[in-house]
C-alpha cells in the first residue's frame, strides 16, 4: 500500500544522474505562493473557527473578522464545564466503538472465507458486499428507521452502532479480502503441519498478521461514525442520547443569537476529529486509496 | 512432517473426521497441502468433507450476512413494500395505493427540481472539482519544502464531520458576516452576496462549499494515482526536451485515467446521497432553490409524516443511482476499474 506522505523519489535509491536531474527541476516561486494560496483557502475557515472562539459577541459583531482582542476564554470554558457536550462526546465515542469493533470483527471473519477458502458461490457471495457499495444508509433511511423501531431500538446505542457497522461492512470486506489474501501460503502449511485447525489458524496467526488491515477498516469506520448525522437524527431524540453531530446542529439553532458560544462548541466538536486525523493520517488515506485503488 | 501427521490423521473419532474435512478444504484451496497425504485415502466421504468445509465458511460469514441482511437488504425490499401504501408510519398499512405515491412523487414540480439540482451537483462536482484537484495534486506531487505538510492539509476538510464544517460555514455565510467583512477589506466589496438568503444564489453558494468539503479525497486519490506513474517516463521526457507541462499534459494525466474515472464514480454516487451539508446550509431552501432528492424524502418522511410516500422517493432515488452507476460501470469504467479488476490490481503489501 503506497502513503502519500512518503515520496517515492526520496525513498528510492536513484542513479546519480537522475538526481543530477531533479536537483534541476527545482521549482519556482510559483509553486509556494500556489500552495500557500491552496492551504490558505483549506484552512481559513477551521482556523476562523477556533480563534473566533476565543473573541465575544460584541467583538464578532464589531468586526467579524479579526484577531481575539483581548483573548476571551469564557466561550471554551463554558462549553467545557457543561455538561451537555461531555454527554454528547461520551455517546458519540461510545456509538463510534460500538460501530469499529462490529465491522472490524464481523468484516475480518466474512472476509477470510472469501480470501482463503475455494468454494462454490464465493465471487457471488464476494459480490453482495461489492453491490453493498452502491447502496449507502442515505437512500434506505426510511425503511431503514422503520426497521430499527420495528426491533425496538431507537433511541439506543444499537440502534445507531448496528445500521452504521452493516452499512460498513461493504467497504470492510472489499478492503480486507486482497490484505488477506496477500498473506503467504506458507503460513497456512506450516500451521497445518504444526497440528492447528483452520479456525484455529484464523484466530491465531491471521487476526494478528491483519492487524494493519484490521486499523484500516477500523479507523475508517470510527471516522464515518463519528461524523455521521442522518441516521443519528432520526433514531437519536432523547437529549441524553444525542451525539456531538446532534449537539452542534441543536446548539446552533438554539443559541444562534451567541455566535461566540457556537464557534467555541462547533471548534471544539472539531477537535477529538482533527487530533485523531492527524495521529491516523496515513492509516485514513490508505484505506481511502486502497478501497479505490490498491 | 509425516510422523507428526500420523497419530492426528489415524484417530478415530470426530477428531479424525476433522482432519479430514480440513483436508478436503485444503485441497481445494490449495492450502493444507500436507494433510492431502495418502494416508487420507478417497475413503472419506466427499460429501462430509464438503459438510464441514461450509461449517466453517457458515461460521465465519453468517454474523455479517445476518446484519447485513437485517439492516441493509430487508430495509431496502421493504421500502418497494411501503411505497405501495399511503401510511403515516404508525397506524395499521392498510391503504393500498398501488403505484399512485410515485406517479404523485413524479409528478410533483419540487421532486422535479430535487432530481434536477442532484444531476445538476453530479456533473457541476465533476466539472468543478476534476480540474481543481488535478491541479493540486500536480502541484503537490512536485518537490518542494513543506510538501508533506501540504498533503495532510488539503485533506483536513473531508475529515471533518459535514455538520461541523456545515455550522461553520453557515456562520461564514450570514448576511454582513465575516466573508463579506473578509471580501470588502480586501477591495473585493462588490462580490458580497446573500449567500444563502438568495434563491437565485444558494446553489452556488451550497456548490462552494461542497468544492472546499470534497476536493481533497480528489486530490488524495489523484495523488496516490500519481504514485503509480513511473518517475523514469517523466525523466525520459525532459531528456527529450519536453517542458514539465507537456511532460504532465501528455504523460501523466494519459495515465492518471483510471484513478479520474473511479473517483468520478465515488463522486457521482456521493452527490445523489448529498444530505448533510444542504440540511445544515439551507435545510433545501430557499424557496426549495437547494432542495435535493434526500432533503426531500427526510422532509416528506420524518417531518410529514408520509411514510409511504417517502419509500416511493427513496425507491425512485436507488433507481436512479443504481441506473446511473451500472451505465457508469458499463460505458465508461470498462476495461479499467471493475471491482473485481480493482483488487486484482492491488499489489502485496505489507
Amino acid at each position: 500500500m503506497t502513503t502519500v506522505a512518503a515520496p517515492p523519489r526520496g525513498t528510492r535509491p536513484r542513479p546519480a544522474a537522475a538526481r543530477v536531474r531533479a536537483a534541476r527541476r527545482r521549482v519556482g516561486p510559483l509553486v509556494y505562493v500556489a500552495a500557500v494560496v491552496v492551504a490558505l483557502a483549506t484552512l481559513a475557515p477551521v482556523v476562523y473557527a477556533l480563534l473566533s472562539g476565543f473573541r465575544s459577541n460584541a467583538q464578532l459583531a464589531a468586526t467579524p473578522v479579526s484577531l481575539p482582542n483581548p483573548w476571551v476564554i469564557d466561550n471554551y470554558i463554558n462549553v467545557l464545564t457543561s455538561d451537555s457536550f461531555w454527554r454528547y462526546a461520551l455517546n458519540s465515542s461510545i456509538i463510534a466503538l460500538i460501530t469499529t469493533g462490529v465491522v472490524v470483527v464481523f468484516g475480518v471473519m466474512a472476509a477470510y472465507p472469501l480470501a482463503r477458502y475455494r468454494f462454490q458461490g464465493r465471487e457471488g457471495l464476494y459480490m453482495v458486499f461489492v453491490l453493498g457499495l452502491l447502496f449507502p444508509a442515505t437512500v434506505a433511511i426510511i425503511p431503514l428507521f422503520l426497521q430499527i423501531r420495528e426491533l425496538g431500538l431507537v433511541n439506543t446505542f444499537w440502534g445507531v452502532a448496528l445500521p452504521q457497522a452493516a452499512f460498513a461492512l461493504p467497504i470492510t470486506v472489499v478492503i480486507l479480502r486482497p490484505f488477506l489474501m496477500a498473506l503467504p501460503q506458507e503460513l497456512e502449511e506450516a500451521a497445518s503441519i504444526d497440528g492447528a485447525s483452520r479456525i484455529g489458524f484464523f484466530w491465531r496467526i491471521l487476526v494478528p498478521l491483519s492487524g494493519p488491515g484490521m486499523v484500516t477498516v477500523g479507523v475508517l469506520a470510527f471516522v464515518g461514525s463519528w461524523n455521521a448525522y442522518l441516521l443519528p437524527l432520526l433514531i437519536l431524540n432523547n437529549p441524553a442520547m444525542k451525539t456531538l453531530p446532534l449537539g452542534v446542529a441543536d446548539f446552533n439553532t438554539q443559541y444562534a443569537s451567541d455566535t461566540a458560544g457556537v464557534l467555541a462548541f462547533t471548534s471544539l466538536a472539531m477537535v477529538p476529529a482533527l487530533v485523531f486525523f492527524l495521529t491516523m493520517q496515513k492509516r485514513i488515506v490508505n484505506g481511502l486509496q486502497g478501497a479505490v485503488k490498491g | 512432517m509425516a510422523s507428526d501427521l500420523t497419530p492426528r490423521t489415524q484417530g478415530t473419532g470426530p477428531r479424525g473426521a476433522a482432519a479430514g474435512a480440513r483436508t478436503a478444504a485444503a485441497g481445494q484451496a490449495s492450502a493444507w497441502p500436507a494433510a492431502a497425504g495418502p494416508r487420507d485415502p478417497d475413503a472419506r466421504p466427499r460429501s462430509r468433507r464438503q459438510w464441514r468445509q461450509r461449517l466453517e465458511i457458515a461460521f465465519f460469514v453468517t454474523p455479517a450476512l445476518v446484519l447485513f441482511a437485517v439492516f441493509v437488504v430487508v430495509p431496502i425490499v421493504q421500502a418497494g413494500r411501503y411505497s405501495l401504501f399511503k401510511w403515516n408510519g404508525l397506524g395499521p398499512m392498510d391503504d393500498f395505493v398501488g403505484f399512485q405515491n410515485y406517479a404523485n412523487a413524479l409528478g410533483d414540480a419540487i421532486f422535479q427540481r430535487a432530481v434536477t439540482n442532484n444531476l445538476l451537483i453530479v456533473v457541476l462536482s465533476i466539472a468543478i472539482q476534476l480540474p481543481i484537484g488535478l491541479g493540486i495534486a500536480l502541484l503537490l506531487n512536485r518537490n518542494f519544502a513543506g510538501r508533506t505538510a501540504m498533503r495532510v492539509i488539503v485533506f483536513v476538510p473531508y475529515v471533518i464531520a459535514e455538520v461541523v464544517a456545515g455550522v461553520v460555514w453557515f456562520l461564514l455565510l450570514q448576511p454582513n458576516g465575516p466573508l463579506d467583512a473578509f471580501l470588502d477589506t480586501i477591495g473585493l466589496g462588490f462580490l458580497t452576496q446573500v449567500w444563502l438568503g438568495d434563491p437565485e444564489f444558494a446553489f452556488w453558494t451550497v456548490m462552494g462549499v461542497l468544492t472546499w468539503k470534497y476536493v481533497g479525497l480528489a486530490i488524495v486519490l489523484l495523488l496516490a494515482g500519481l504514485q503509480g506513474v513511473p518517475e523514469e517516463l517523466n525523466e525520459a521526457a525532459q531528456i527529450d526536451g519536453a517542458s514539465w507541462w507537456q511532460t504532465q499534459r501528455k504523460i501523466t494525466i494519459p495515465l492518471l485515467g483510471p484513478t479520474i474515472r473511479t473517483w468520478i464514480f465515488l463522486s457521482m454516487i456521493g452527490s445523489l446521497q448529498l444530505f448533510d451539508m444542504v440540511w445544515i446550509l439551507t435545510k433545501g431552501g430557499p424557496a426549495n432553490a437547494t432542495v435535493t432528492m434526500a432533503t426531500y424524502l427526510i422532509n416528506q418522511g420524518t417531518e410529514r409524516s408520509q411514510y409511504g410516500y417517502a419509500s416511493a422517493v427513496a425507491v425512485i432515488l436507488f433507481a436512479i443511482s443504481f441506473i446511473l452507476a451500472i451505465l457508469y460501470q458499463t460505458f465508461v469504467q470498462r476495461g479499467d476499474a471493475s471491482d473485481t479488476k480493482i483488487v486484482r490490481r492491488r499489489k502485496v503489501s505489507r
